[in-house]
């Protein structure tokens, strides 16, 4: 049996699935009942400076956007930090993880720019018994207003300078969550790096507008006529956080930097694509949200079930294992053919895949063979592209299948090198290097 | 004396009087909001789809269904009516099940089509709830048509000749406009006097006179309208009943289905309306199971459908004969009526003669059966009855009984075009004869203008 014990930046959790901070974990109740139903651990939702707490808009909160059968593909919010008292949510913090001891506690904190604000809330949490804390340098809205939040996590100069405050008033292992509202997120975990930070965490939410509302003209989630960007996740953000985990990982400034890996998990699936990518962990807060608690388990036994399946016994077997394979374009080797192929016994006849390819692509796909309906790969037509693939309703009826070296590519006429041949040295490329005589 | 459903002979109130509601309310009852996004989501929008080229008036399904799920059910419903003005009783009566939702390819992929009839009723009744009109009559042409038949063809053809300008009368024998779509529709498939909205919200385009209870043959000739109009468009249907041909069938208490069916349709209180205790229904189509479920629902004990073939061969879907089985109705094949038994003057039982195919060739085996009945609907089959053509004007080519067209619904006698049930080759469903009367039009239209200029 696969053994799913997760340990990230020395702290322990039954299993790597924690949950991200955020309204679910925003107190004790909603904690306990995340721990009841089998999450490793959670990072508590943000913390604020002491004093009156932040407020919240009274009007809806999240927009969202849907796929067939209104299925919530991606969700934004423009929630604030915690709204209750500081002492409140230090006490249920103390409380849940005496209660709870197997289970990671982590605080995700906010407070103003000045290492004053660092320095006096740290020993607080400290005296929690939190196992570490994530420092909030993500949130786009509202918070980003007042120099916090994103405004921070878009200055790498701000981030390496709270990183270092951090490690040097608290002994907790120190995570900094990074925004993905930037150009280059190497730039920002680099800084996080350069701070001394045990661990970066990615992505928090996106800026973004779910939606207007045509009938007012108006944004959403509206508020009295008005809105403001939201943060956007779910599962429509996970290819951009997977970009963004890998290339922290594969960035040799930052390589074997701990990541927890955040950004639309939502099944199983998604947390060992993730880990693959690099991130020792995963946190998930849409999925939750949109289903409640119980989809842990899901996710704890599509884990081990494919683990024991594959011969993995421990997560160490598959964190990282797909960063080698993440490369530049230029490395992609030019000489590998593949073809659509077209199982005819699962093609339901929808025609889709003959219609894209025809508009949209290289009209490589019959739609009627000898009068009958019939679709079919052309291969002197087919690319390769695999758009078919993406279109097709049936799940595994449209394949990509390799051409192996010396068979003819009828596409080109030639027969597939058994050569390795990228973009460097290409001859159609000016700025190719000329290969060592 | 028993009561109720056991009371002998044919007699009404068989039932208690609030299950009748009950028993003729809606078949598919209409998809609201959320069923109808649900559903509109499974569609794939496929290439060239297969239900759209299944559908005999070729609406573009994957489009209409599109259109519900963006929310934007009155294009959905123009979308429907661009190619069938009749796409609410169409979505009511079609036999989707053979047509469109057949060869859908969630039905190829999981046995389970989308509900293209219920979304397309979705989306008609959205639009003419609110009396959408999506269509004007173009300028008046100065041309006339008369349109014999106020059913299906009838109506799509005077809809299609009124938009193009052309002023319409249509003569209807019946009291009231609509076709099978009023006098020959099971009632649970057609709620709420649906055909007559429909008929009012068709012919609202204005430009078409509707004149009923006008019988060709009895109140004006063929040749009259030839003279009087600039084309003519006979979409009379088939005004008679095949005979069973066994021996006495005149007898009290045999009716044909297709009346008993009318009747039913006009009926004001259904509980006033007699059916037996004990009904056979000699037939094996849509007609023998809508009288045979429809006798059933009003209190009838027994129903048994006797067919004379199997049930591969039977014109019913398999939908709707699982309808009648549902029902209570027993279906049994390879049976063909030899005797009604009558007992002063009405009839107590009828006598059936097993049959066997030998080769290609339906016949008795001698075996007989003797089913008790008090009544006995004859459904095998209706027919066209040329006497009303006769006489009046130069003879009308026929084809196996019913009246021979070209493609685009032109008849041999100039200006005379036709289509629905009474024309040859078609396959006796409303969307065709919906078709029928379209295209009919356009090839009037063609030939009172030239190529549709006027």
């Amino acid at each position: 049996m696969a053994d799913i014990r997760n340990t990230f930046v020395g702290i322990k959790s039954p299993n790597p699935f924690w949950l991200a901070s955020a309204p679910p974990t925003d107190k004790a109740y909603n904690v306990i009942r995340a721990f009841k139903a089998g999450w490793g651990g959670v990072v508590w939702k943000t913390l604020g400076e002491e004093g009156p707490p932040v407020v919240n808009v009274n009007g809806p909160r999240y927009g969202a956007i849907w796929g067939a059968d209104r299925r919530l593909l991606g969700l934004n919010n423009i929630e604030l930090i915690t709204d209750r008292d500081l002492q409140t949510n230090l006490r249920e913090m103390k409380q849940v993880k005496m209660d709870w001891p197997d289970r990671a506690l982590i605080a995700s904190i906010m407070v103003p720019c000045v290492e004053e604000s660092w320095k006096s809330i740290l020993p607080l949490v400290e005296e929690t018994g939190a196992d570490g804390i994530e420092l909030n340098f993500g949130c786009p809205h509202g918070m980003s207003e007042r120099g916090m939040g994103a405004a921070v996590g878009q200055v790498p100069e701000y981030i390496e300078m709270v990183v270092r405050w951090c490690k040097q008033y608290t002994r907790m292992p120190v995570i900094t969550k990074l925004t993905p509202n930037i150009t280059d997120v190497r730039k920002p975990a680099r800084a996080a790096h350069a701070g001394g930070t045990d661990a970066v965490s990615l992505i928090n939410t996106i800026n973004s507008i779910t939606g207007v509302d045509l009938d007012n003209f108006a944004p959403m989630p509206t508020i009295d006529g008005k809105g403001s960007h939201g943060g956007y996740c779910g599962p429509a953000v996970k290819p951009i956080a997977m970009n963004m985990v890998a290339e922290i990982a594969r960035d040799p400034e930052t390589r074997g930097l701990p990541i927890s890996g955040i950004g639309g998990i939502t099944t199983w699936r998604d947390a060992a694509e993730f880990m693959a990518l690099g991130a020792g962990n995963v946190q998930v807060c849409t999925a939750a949200m949109t289903y409640g608690f119980k989809i842990v388990q899901e996710m704890i036994a599509g884990l081990e079930n494919w683990m024991d399946e594959k011969g993995h016994r421990s997560l160490d077997d598959i964190i990282g294992r797909a960063t080698p394979n993440v490369t530049d374009w230029q490395y992609l080797n030019l000489n590998y053919v593949a073809k659509a192929h077209i199982d005819q016994d699962a093609c339901i006849k929808c025609g889709r895949c003959h219609i894209a390819c025809e508009d949209t692509s290289h009209q490589a796909i019959t739609s009627m063979v000898n009068g009958v309906r019939h679709f079919e790969v052309i291969e002197a037509e087919c690319v390769g592209c695999n758009l078919c693939v993406n279109v097709c309703p049936v799940d595994n009826c449209i394949t990509m299948e390799p051409l192996a070296a010396g068979a003819m590519d009828e596409r080109t006429g030639k027969p597939v090198s058994p050569v390795y041949a990228n973009w460097t040295t290409h001859p159609n490329n000016p700025m190719a290097k000329v290969a060592a005589e | 004396m028993p009561e109720g459903q056991f009371k002998e002979g044919i007699a009404g109130g068989r039932l208690a009087a609030e299950q009748y509601a009950d028993n003729f309310s809606d078949l598919h009852p209409p998809l609201d909001h959320h069923e109808a996004l649900v559903e509109s989501d499974r569609c794939y929008f496929c290439y060239d789809a297969p239900c759209m080229n299944a559908c005999p008036t070729s609406i573009d399904i994957p489009m209409f269904i599109r259109q519900i799920s963006t929310g934007n059910p009155i294009g959905s419903a123009k979308t429907i009516f661009d190619q069938n003005i009749l796409g609410g009783m169409c979505a009511r009566v079609c036999p989707t099940e053979t047509l469109c939702e057949e060869v859908c390819v969630r039905e190829v992929a999981e046995g389970k089509p989308v509900q293209i009839g219920r979304l397309q009723r979705y989306a008609t009744d959205i639009a003419m709830g609110e009396n959408k009109q999506f269509y004007k009559r173009a300028e008046p042409s100065g041309k006339t048509v008369a349109v014999v038949g106020a059913g299906p063809a009838g109506l799509a053809a005077a809809h299609r000749l009124a938009r193009h300008g052309h002023d319409v009368t249509i003569l209807e024998a019946r009291p009231k406009a609509g076709g099978l779509n009023e006098y020959g529709i099971a009632a649970y498939k057609s709620v709420d006097n649906f055909a007559q909205a429909e008929v009012d919200y068709v012919t609202s385009i204005g430009g078409i006179d509707t004149q009923n209870g006008k019988a060709l043959g009895r109140d004006y000739q063929l040749s009259d309208l030839i003279r009087n109009y600039d084309a003519v468009f006979l979409g009379m249907g088939l005004g008679g009943v095949n005979a069973l041909r066994a021996d006495g069938e005149d007898a009290a208490g045999v009716t044909n289905a297709v009346e008993f069916i009318a009747e039913l349709r006009q009926a004001s209180d259904l509980s006033g309306l007699p059916v037996g205790r004990r009904v056979v229904v000699i037939g094996g189509g849509m007609t023998a199971i809508d009288a045979a479920v429809q006798s059933k629902l009003l209190g009838a004990e027994e129903v048994t459908i006797c067919y004379r073939r199997g049930q591969e061969h039977m014109n019913a879907s398999e939908f709707e004969q699982d309808l009648a089985a549902a029902n209570g109705v027993t279906i049994r094949h390879w049976l063909q009526p030899k005797r009604v038994i009558a007992e002063g003057g009405k009839v107590s039982a009828i006598e059936l003669e097993y049959t066997a195919l030998s080769g290609d060739r339906l016949a008795g085996t001698g075996e007989t059966l003797t089913l008790v009945a008090d009544q006995v609907f004859k459904a095998i089959g209706q027919s066209f009855v040329p006497a009303a053509l006769n006489g009046s004007s130069a003879a009308i080519d026929l084809e196996a009984g019913r009246i021979k067209v070209d493609a685009e619904g032109r008849t041999s006698l100039a200006k005379v075009w036709a289509g629905g049930d009474c024309i040859f080759g078609g396959d006796d469903l409303t969307v065709s004869a919906v078709a029928q009367g379209r295209d009919a039009a356009e090839s009037i239209h063609r030939a009172l203008t030239f190529n549709g200029r006027a």
